[in-house]
């Protein structure tokens, strides 16, 4: 009994001295949102980076198919914190852009060279004929692209691309390295004020776990829909 | 209006069209027959230009295909051309399939593509339909769908490839004779087929391709009446 007591006791401690005290959740709060706002521009970033490669991959054009290899190559041969780094400090130093700016450029520089695969890969599932049915009309490459091939290649892409934007959900946690105080970084800051063991990371691993199988069950919903839609 | 001189396509190593000569007259209807692999597709889309002709010209009404490249949309808008495989587009209606041209590139307004696409449709044989989606229609009704697409630019030339070789048998009637309408109302067609009654009835000119050449030319009386060639013979024998 005084066993459960003593837990008991000590739990709310815990969340007294890394929640309450000071208002300390609002390091959680407004971690949450940088991360979550991080995440929404990287994805969209990388998902108009991702697009261009992904045509760039796909034309006859000898020039952009080496650069958009090449990119896809260097980026996923190095590790992103790397990348982050790079960009923050090399790149961005001089400008006085805000660091989830920064941050999000970075993430959705990384994030287009996987989503550019995913792409490819889902335009490429579309049957050849519709291409070729839709030229014969007189349609030009980019509106055969844009009205015929990419509305059908999307039903193919949506499920990688929500895969996508939940690793960058998780990836996004090394934001840190270049001072933005993003989730786990408010995880830091207040394990710094209370030296607590790990309860601070331990409220944002039940935060990040929560949001990923929020996105997870959405994304569902949505392939669900959409096959609904066939 | 289409005329073909010394046409020549291979694949990497492989010749499959070797010297192609021949003209298409305005209201014409050529059929084109012959064993699988002679080269009958590559040779009607080297006619749009969905193949890219290794050596030799194709005019349409005295332009040529090769030499405006640059301009290929447009000249590709004077022919139509019908699939083996329909290649219907999934994501959109019937009407929208339909429609999706003359609006994108003849700046058509919707109301009026629409009255146009009705119309057309009646003329293949469709009634209510406008608002399904492909996946609902029968084979027989796609290839007609297909067929009023090419139709709502207003081409000069129809190009059919093997139009009812994907059909259920009982499907290949429907499509033939929505075909034959339109021979009838004199529009020029250039059509691969497998259907030698079809070539007797409607067609004008029969060629014989073999090997990417054309082996024989006539009307379909003398062709399939009376073969020159040794290896029309022996193609006539085994499909007739
Ligand atoms: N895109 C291509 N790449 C390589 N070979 C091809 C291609 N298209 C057709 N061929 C080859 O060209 C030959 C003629 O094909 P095709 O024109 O389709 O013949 P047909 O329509 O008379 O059956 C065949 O041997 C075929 O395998
Ligand atoms: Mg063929």
């Amino acid at each position: 009994m005084t066993v459960i007591m003593e837990w008991i006791a000590k739990l709310s401690d815990e969340i007294f001295f890394n929640l309450i005290r000071e208002d300390r959740y609002l390091y959680f709060v407004k971690g949450l949102g940088i991360s979550l706002q991080l995440t929404f521009y990287a994805a969209l970033i990388g998902g108009c980076i991702g697009l261009m490669l992904a045509l760039a991959r796909l034309t006859n054009n000898r020039l952009l198919n080496f650069i958009a290899t090449k990119y896809i190559d260097i980026i996923r041969g190095t590790p992103v914190v790397v990348q982050l780094l790079i960009i923050y400090f090399a790149i961005f130093a001089t400008t006085s852009l805000p660091k989830v700016t920064v941050a999000s450029i970075a993430f959705g520089i990384n994030s287009g060279a996987y989503v550019a695969e995913l792409i490819r890969a889902g335009i490429q599932a579309v049957d050849k004929g519709q291409m070729e049915a839709a030229r014969s009309l007189g349609l030009s490459y980019a509106q055969a692209m844009f009205y015929i091939v990419i509305p059908q290649a999307i039903k193919n892409i949506l499920p990688g691309m929500g895969n996508e934007v939940i690793s960058l959900w998780k990836e996004t946690a090394i934001a840190g390295f270049i001072g933005l105080e993003d989730l786990m970084r408010g995880a830091d800051i207040v394990r710094a004020r209370t030296f607590s063991n790990y309860t601070p990371y331990l409220v944002i691993a039940l935060i990040y776990y929560y949001i990923t199988i929020s996105m997870t069950a959405l994304l569902g919903k949505l392939e669900r829909r959409m096959r609904k839609s066939d | 209006m289409i005329k073909v001189v010394d046409l020549y396509k291979s694949f990497g190593s492989l010749e499959v069209l070797r010297g192609i000569n021949n003209e298409i007259h305005k209201g014409e209807v050529v059929c084109i027959i012959g064993p699988s692999g002679s080269g009958k597709s590559t040779f009607l889309r080297c006619l749009n230009l969905l193949e890219e002709p290794t050596r030799g010209e194709v005019f349409i009404d005295g332009v040529s295909l090769t030499e405006h490249r640059d301009n290929i949309n447009k000249l590709r808008q004077k022919t139509g051309m019908v699939f083996q495989q329909f290649n219907l587009f999934p994501h959109m209606t019937v009407m929208e399939n339909i429609t999706l041209a003359p609006i994108k590139l003849k700046g058509m307004k919707k109301e009026e593509a629409r009255e146009k696409a009705v119309s057309l449709l009646r003329k293949v044989g469709l009634y209510d339909k406008d608002n399904e989606y492909p996946n609902k229609l029968s084979g027989g009704q796609k290839q007609r769908v297909a067929i009023a697409r090419a139709l709502a630019m207003d081409p000069e030339i129809m190009l059919f490839d093997e139009p009812t070789s994907a059909l259920d048998p009982e499907m290949v009637g429907e499509v033939l004779s929505a075909m034959k309408q339109l021979a009838l109302e004199g529009i020029t067609m250039v059509v691969v087929t497998h259907e030698m009654g079809f070539a007797r009835e409607v067609g004008d000119r029969i060629l014989f391709m073999d090997e990417g050449m054309i082996v024989e030319e006539n009307t379909p009386e003398e062709l399939f009446g009376n073969p020159k060639n040794e290896r029309t013979q022996s193609f006539l024998s085994k499909v007739l």
